[in-house]
Order: C-alpha cells, then structure tokens, then sequence
C-alpha cells in the first residue's frame, strides 16, 4: 500500500473506491492532501502524525479532533498518528454517502473518551465539556453536569445498566433526523 | 447449573432487518430481566473461578452464540450482585474488582463497539441474514459434519462450543469470508463497505472472498456464465465513471464548503436547495432550446411585418425586438417544419439517391427532415412538466423518508448531546459560538420549568398591543386603497366611491370576523389554557380596549392626519384648494365602533356610555377639523343615496353581524364558573328556561304562559311560519307594488293618447273657422277678433 508514491495505481484507486464510501475525485483529492502533509517530512514515512493531522483546516477547530485522530488511528503505539488508509477510512466515514450505521458507530467510539465500549458518566461529561467550550463562562456547574448526565442517562440507558451502549447510542441517534447531515467533514 | 436463560434467539434473528442501526435482537437481551433471574439462584464461587481464567486468556470478546456470552456475562454480573447485594442500579458504583472489571469488558454489549472480532462476528451474522434472503439456503458441503442436520445452515453451530480456542476470530473470520464469497458481487460490495472496520483489514476481507470466489468460479460457472460476470463487471466500472464524472462536476464546491464551514448545516440547506433549483431549471431549458427554439430558430418563419430595432428598454419590457423572436409563443409557426434542401454542387453528392424520396417538392431532396411544430411544442412541455413531477414526487418522498421520525416527544436532551455538534463547521468563530448556543440550550431544556416573572404593569401594558396593531391597520390601509385607487382607472367616479367602500367594508368585516373567532372560538372554548378565570370580563375587557384605541388613533388622525395633510398639500404639492373630507371613510369608522359597541354590551353593559361619550367628543373634534381643514366637495354628493347605503351598512353586516354573535354566545357557549350571572348554568339561554319552568310550578294561573312559551317561542315550527307569513306579506306588498306601476305607466299613456286628441281637434277646429270667413284679412282679422272675444 505504497502511500508515499505521488500518484495512486489504477487498481489501488478502484479497489479504495469498491471498499470506502468515495468517490475517485473524492480520493484523489484526499491523497493529494495527505501528500501535502507529509512533503516536508522523511519520504520514508508512511504515517502522518497527529500533530499534523490536526493542522488541517477542517479539524483544527473540531472539538473532538484528538478523539477522531485516536479512532481512526491504526498504529501501535496508539499516538493518533494516520496513515492514509486511515485518512481514508476518516474520509469515508465523515462522507455525503455513508450510511446511519456506520457513523453512529464512528460516533460512538468518538465520544467514547476512555475506549471502554460504552459510554458511562465520565465519557459523558467529557462529551458535554467539549460540546460547551473550553472557556470558563460557557462550562455548566457540576451541579448542572450532575443533573444532566442523570437526565440523559434516564432517557437513553434502555436497560439500565448506568451506560450508555453502542445500541442504545445507536437508538438514540436513528430518531434524529439531522445527524447523517451533521456528522459530515468535506474536504 | 440450572438458569433461566432466555435461548430463544433464532426468532429474534429472523426479524432483525439487514441494515437496522439499532440491532439489539442480535446481539444482547434485556439486561434486566437477567439481573432479576440471576438474583434468585444461589451461585458458586467456583463456576466464576473458573470462567475468569478461561477469559484471562484473551481481551478480545469470543463468541460462540450470542445466548452463551450473555450467559456468562450475566452470570458473572449476578455475582457481583450477590456480592455488594444491590438491588437495581449497582452499576453506576465503580468499586469493582478487577476481575468484575475484566468481565465487564468483555460483556457483548461494551464489545460490539470496540473490538475486531465483536464487529466480525456481528458482520457474520448479518451476512448469514442476507443469505438466507437471498437464497434459499446455503449449501450443506460448506458446513462441518458435526453440526446438527436440523440446524445445518443457519449457523447455529452449537456442538462447536468445545472447539473454542485462541483462533476463535480467526475462524469467524474464515466463516464470515465464506459468506461472503456466495454472495452476489453487489451485495458483498455493499457489505464490504458498510463495515466499520479499517481499509486494510476490509481489503484482507475482499482479498480473500475475491480469491476464493473466482476459483470456484472458474471451476463452477459455464462459460456463457463467465461471459455474464464480465459484463456485470464492465457495467459496475462504467456506473463508478459516471458517478465520478457528475461528482466532478461539483457546482459552487468551494462556496458551499466556506458557506458551511462558517454557518452550518442550517444556512447550508438554503444553498443546496438554490442548486437543486438550477438544476430543475437547466433541465428545463435543455429541453426546451434543444426540441423548440432550436428548429425553430433554424427555420425562421416570413415575418409579415418589418423586425423592429433593438433598443435597450426590451431587457425591462420583454417587448419590442423580442416579441417576434424565438422567445414567445407567437413566433412558432403553426406547420410541420421541412428540411430546407437546396441543391448545390456540394451537396449533390452527399444527398442520397433520389430515388427514395416519396413527393417532390420544388427543389429535388433525398430523405425529408421534416418536424411537426404544434406537435413538438405540445409534447416538450407535456413531457418536461412530467419528467419534473416525477423528480419531484421521488424526491420529496426519499427526504420525507429519511426525516420523518415516529417518536419525537421524549429523549430530546440526550439527542441534543449526540447529535447536535455540526462537524462541518469549521471557522473557530463559529464553533465558539455553536458551543455557546449548546450551552443554552442545554441549560434551557434542564430547566425548562423556571419562567421568569415579569413586571406586572408590563404584563398588563402588552395587552394593549393588540388593539394598537389593529387600529393601526384599519388606519393604514384605506389610505392604500385610495392610493392604489389613483392609478386605477374608473368608467365613472361612482365607481371609485363603491369600490372605496366596499373595499373599506371588506378590510373592517375581516378584522371583526378574525376577532370573534379569536374570542368566541379560542378564549370562550377553552378558558384555562390562557389561565382565565373568567373570560367574559376579559372579553369584556378587549372589546372596551379596542373602542378606546379606535377613539385615540382617530383623535391622532384628526388631529395629525388631517392638519398635516393640508399642509403638505397646499406647500408642497402646491394645490390651490383644501383637501375634500373623505365621507364614506369616515362613516365605515363610526360603523365599526358602533359594531364594537354592539358586541360588547353582552359582556360590559356600560359600553354605551363610554361610546356616548366617543361620540359627543368626535362630533366636536370632527366638526372643528372640518372647518379648518377641509373644503366643500366638487363633486355632487348624492346625499339620499349614500345615506341609504350607510344605514343598510349598519343594518346587515354591523348589527346582523353583532347580533349573531352575542346569540351564539347566549344559546351555546358555556359561560364560566366562578363569575357573572349565569355562573352555574350551561348556557345563558338556560335562565329563560329555569324562570318559566319556576313560573309553571310556582303560580298555576299563568301556566298559560309556560305552555305559550314551550310550544310556541320554543317550537321551531313556529318561527317558521312567522317567517312564513312575513315573507308572505312582503310577497303581497311587492306585488301590489308592481301593480300600481303598471296602472300609472297606462295611465301616462293615457293622458298621452289625450293630448293627442286635446291637440287634433284645436287644429280642426282652426281648419273649420278658416274655411268659414275666407273673403278678406280685415274681415278675417276682425273675425278672427271677434271669435277670439267670444
């Protein structure tokens, strides 16, 4: 999967166009983006590490860039860093075209700050802090956090287990009708 | 050991659909209803000892059944219960040991959204489901001998159990590509790609499935087979081509992209759906240039007249040089358009043979072009009003499809928190300023129950702003009208008077209307949803408000209106004389203050007065504004007329109108329970009713009148025929009406034909004394004297 070559093979293209949600411009495209990353790195490396990655303009300000990183990320050393295989893998499920499942899924394990397959108290909490800000005024009061994570916790938690799982977060998400628009990321 | 555990998975299978997101049934139970069944067994210690270090083994969820995980899962989990000994909600308590820790983590449930082989697993099933419906079963060879016959195919591999081993993903893995290679080659694209696994891991999967497809394939299929799976192949390329080409095309990318980024998915909406516009459009236009203008403009018609030049106004006016080209419907000729072949040296040879050609036409032409206009014409735009309907309907369809949601009411905050971050939101600005609303909002929705108090003078002040708004309108738009009026053109200045008035009348009978509906309709119906105790002194109230405001902003008028009006017409628009007092205007305002007036007297019995003191203060205001303002009218007024036309104005709408309002609200509406006079009752009516019925019981010698009243006021017989009989009468009145008129027509005709004869025997009574003294003029003028003396 030689990523560092300047121009993608034919089969390779048709092949990522078969297994992700985009298209070849799409692809194209977001080669030629990952190219730009890495040209003033070692042309040796394949991976993109995070702190560029989240140079790009679409994820600088996104609140959850260091999650995306962290989920998309295939390395070992669990750094964040992308190769761009999982750039693509990012592109596909932030694409026009991929479906409820797959982004409920990709948002689950986004939101899901300790990697621990559900979504229990702390994960909650870290979701509604990044969703309000990093600045003091806009952050709710522990009393306000408290009263919140309870209440989403009694409408989301079906079977009462103290989390939320990827079913239930799934459940959640199919009544509305606006996250498939949302979670979108177009380069 | 003996559990209640619910086995019974393979209808819960079956009914799952293929790409639900929700897809509990697969994967785990009620949690519940575990813990509840767990609670009552009595456990060993040494079951979870020994199920602990099978798992320590390995992190990654083995999964034989989904029944059996949950099984242990639970079992474990109800351990715990017996340990802290809690009763429904232990979980939130993190004091686990690591042990319990280790369990919950390999639980289904957490699994599914974490793990690789959870999500193959996951996958295996789903494709099992695709084949079944697909096929009817899959074939027996590819499952191993041990499996129950019974249950051979449908995975439902339980004797496997005693296999379990460190490559239990490894086999998922091999079974899952077994799946996939027997399924088609678009179902297993889609597979492939609705998986949330990584690129890598899926191109492994499509590696592997594609590998040992084609070899049995090659060995399976015959040749014309083969020849089918080329094709299909060269198909799906052609189709990914194409969609690369119309994505290439991407109109206005890089605007939506900062539009979005800046603003959202919101703003971005308005955008997407000005290009789905366009493209209705160009569509449209396509059409219509390539099968109308475009013949059309080849084969110009002879023009009957001369083509008038082109001057710039035709770009605002649509006329002049346009209007006998291409662009309207006139220009169209009305005839089957022909090819128009005339013979050159050139074209000789490239025409074919003539001998082909059906009917010559002046000129020698091969095959004929020839293009049936109307035709044409009534097709293309049948067709493309079709083909629009049909994007349309589909369109509308697919998005009310993916928006419309059956459960809306309850779950709205933990939606909000999921799903309300726009990822495509890229300015910092912006992002600040979303995080602020979700802030808000999120306050908001937890306390959803503080209302902020408000002054109460205030509270009480805003009551006014409805009558202000509609004395505002009934202020404003007559002068519209008369504006709009002076462009108009009238056959004669009657004319412009009636259609002033009724204009006026209709803007004031639709206020009214609007307002009884408001009062009667929404307040009196349903009282205590606005919080009223007693809704007739609101009414009451409104009615006394809106009289009040009505009096004030025609004082404003007077005063201001009419002065300034003078003013500005006699300085700036120079005009000799004053300007005329708009009559029937003024006498539509009095009749629907009276109206107001009219209605309210059910509710505040003093409205009279105050309107008694409105009058006595218009009059005078109005009769000072008139003198000082106003000049005599040009115009004859008919007087008599027009005063007709005001009383019969406030005879049948103004009081017909207030009339059956106040009756519908005596013979229907409840009147309410805590005030007025008729608190107990169930309508006003009823107090009539009560006090004949009292009468009846309370003193026998008029109970005359309790059965005068039952049968007759009550009876509707006997309002018909008192209707009756008046209508009667006025037949007869009418009748006789017409009757005098023909007596007096045949009497002028009468005392015509008289005339007549009065005038014929003068003239021969003339003849007869001139034929009698004809000798000479001094004795026919002394005759003549003579007879005139006598």
């Amino acid at each position: 999967m030689g990523t560092t070559a300047s121009q993608l093979g034919k089969d390779l293209l048709s092949e990522y166009q078969e297994l992700t949600f985009l298209t070849k411009q799409e692809i194209l495209l977001a080669h030629k983006r990952f190219s730009e990353l890495l040209s003033k790195e070692d042309r040796n490396l394949t991976s993109v590490p995070m702190e560029k990655v989240l140079s790009l303009p679409e994820l600088k300000s996104n609140p959850f860039r260091k999650r995306i990183c962290h989920v998309f990320s295939t390395s070992d050393m669990k750094d964040g860093s992308l190769t761009f295989e999982d750039f693509l893998d990012l592109l596909s499920a932030f694409s026009d075209s991929a479906t409820l499942e797959i982004k409920s899924h990709y948002a689950f394990r986004i939101f899901d700050f300790d990697d621990d397959g559900t979504l229990d108290g702390g994960d909650l909490e870290k979701l509604v802090n990044c969703l309000t800000g990093e600045t003091e005024d806009t952050r709710l009061t522990p009393e306000e956090m408290r009263q919140l994570i309870s209440n989403i916790l009694e409408e989301s938690d079906i079977d009462k287990d103290g989390t939320v799982n990827l079913s239930e977060f799934q459940h959640v998400i199919s009544r509305s009708p606006d996250f498939v628009s949302s979670f979108k990321i177009v380069l | 050991m003996a559990h209640n555990v619910n086995f019974d998975l393979t209808a819960q299978h079956m009914e799952a659909g293929l790409e639900s997101p929700a897809d509990e049934e697969g994967v785990h139970d009620s949690f519940n209803q575990l813990i509840e069944d767990q609670r009552q067994e009595a456990f060993e210690l040494q079951e979870l000892q020994r199920d602990l270090d099978e798992e320590e083994r390995d992190s990654v969820a083995y999964l034989s059944s989904p029944g059996r995980e949950m099984w242990r899962g639970s079992q474990g989990r109800g351990e715990e219960e017996e340990e802290e000994g809690r009763q429904l909600d232990p979980l939130i308590e993190e004091r686990w040991s690591s042990a319990t820790l280790k369990v919950l983590s390999s639980m289904p449930s957490r699994t599914i959204g974490r793990s690789r082989g959870a999500i193959i697993s996951q996958y295996y099933n789903k494709t099992m489901k695709l084949r079944r419906r697909r096929q009817s079963r899959p074939s027996i060879k590819d499952f191993s001998r041990s499996a129950r016959p019974s249950i051979r195919g449908y995975g439902m591999e339980s004797d496997c159990m005693e296999t379990e081993g460190v490559d239990e993903e490894g086999r998922k893995r091999d079974q899952l590509v077994n799946n996939l290679q027997n399924l088609s080659l678009s179902d297993r694209v889609r597979m492939l790609r609705a998986m949330p696994l990584s690129v890598a891991e899926k191109s492994e999967l499509r590696r592997l499935a594609g590998r040992k497809g084609q070899r049995s394939n090659h060995s399976q299929i015959p040749c014309c087979s083969q020849l089918k799976y080329h094709i299909i192949i060269a198909l799906r390329q052609s189709w990914y081509s194409c969609l690369s080409f119309l994505h290439s095309l991407q109109l206005w990318q890089v605007a939506l992209k900062r539009v979005s980024g800046r603003f959202g998915t919101g703003v971005l909406s308005y955008f997407l759906f000005v290009k789905t516009l366009l493209f209705f459009n160009i569509f449209l236009f396509l059409v219509t240039g390539l099968f109308l203008a475009l013949p059309q403009a080849v084969h110009p018609p002879t023009l009957t007249q001369g083509h008038e030049a082109f001057s710039g106004l035709e770009l605002l006016t649509g006329g002049g040089y346009f209007s006998d080209s291409v662009m309207y419907y006139g220009y169209y000729s009305n005839s089957t358009l022909y090819k128009d072949c005339r013979v050159t040296s050139s074209s000789m040879d490239q025409q074919p043979s003539p001998s082909v050609s059906r009917r010559t036409m002046e000129t020698d032409c091969g095959v004929k072009l020839s293009y049936n206009m109307p035709l044409a014409y009534f097709f293309t735009i049948g067709v493309a009003f079709f083909i629009t309907c049909i994007i349309l309907v589909y369109s509308m369809s697919k998005s009310f499809g993916q928006s419309f949601r059956i459960d809306k009411s309850h779950g709205i905050l933990a939606m909000k928190v999921f799903c309300s971050w726009d990822f495509k939101v890229i300015k910092k600005t912006s992002v600040k300023l979303r995080s602020e609303n979700i802030c808000t909002q999120l306050r908001d929705l937890q306390y959803r129950s503080r209302i902020p108090t408000k002054d109460p003078l205030l509270k009480e002040a805003s009551l006014l702003a409805l009558p202000v708004v509609v004395s505002l309108i009934n202020l404003l738009l007559p002068g519209l009208f008369n504006a709009t009026a002076w462009m108009e053109e009238y056959d004669s200045p009657s004319v412009n008077t009636y259609v002033a008035i009724s204009r006026n009348l209709m803007l004031k009978v639709s206020v009214l209307v609007v307002l009884c509906f408001h009062w009667l309709g929404r307040i009196a119906s349903d009282p205590h949803s606005i919080g009223l105790q007693c809704w007739e002194s609101f009414v009451g109230q409104e009615l006394y408000r809106f009289l009040l405001m009505d009096f004030i902003f025609t004082i404003l008028d007077t005063c201001f209106g009419e002065f300034l009006w003078r003013l500005f017409s006699q300085r700036v628009l120079k005009r000799k004389r004053k300007p005329v007092f708009d009559i029937s205007r003024n006498v539509l305002e009095l009749i629907y203050g009276q109206t107001l007036a009219w209605l309210g007297v059910l509710f505040t019995p003093l409205l009279p007065a105050v309107q008694i003191i409105k009058l006595l203060l218009l009059f005078y205001m109005k009769q000072t504004s008139v003198m000082m303002n106003c000049q005599s009218p040009r115009k004859p007024y008919r007087a008599s007329q027009m005063s007709t036309i005001f009383i019969t104005l406030l005879c049948c709408p103004s009081f017909l109108g207030a009339a059956v309002c106040v009756s519908y609200t005596m013979w229907s509406i409840r009147p309410s329970e805590s005030c007025g006079p008729f608190r107990s009752l169930s309508t006003m009516f009823q107090s009539g009713k009560l006090w004949v019925k009292e009468l009846e019981t309370h003193n026998p010698n008029l109970a005359w009148l309790a059965w005068a009243h039952s049968y007759i006021v009550e009876n509707p017989l006997f309002l018909f025929l008192a209707a009756g009989i008046f209508l009667i009468v006025i037949y007869f009145n009418t009748q006789v009406v017409d009757g005098q008129r023909k007596i007096i027509s045949l009497l002028q005709e009468q005392i015509e034909n008289e005339g007549e004869d009065k005038k014929f025997l003068i003239t021969r009574l003339q003849a007869i004394h001139q034929q009698k003294r004809p000798l000479s003029p001094r004795r026919l003028t002394s005759q003549a004297s003579q007879d005139s003396n006598s």
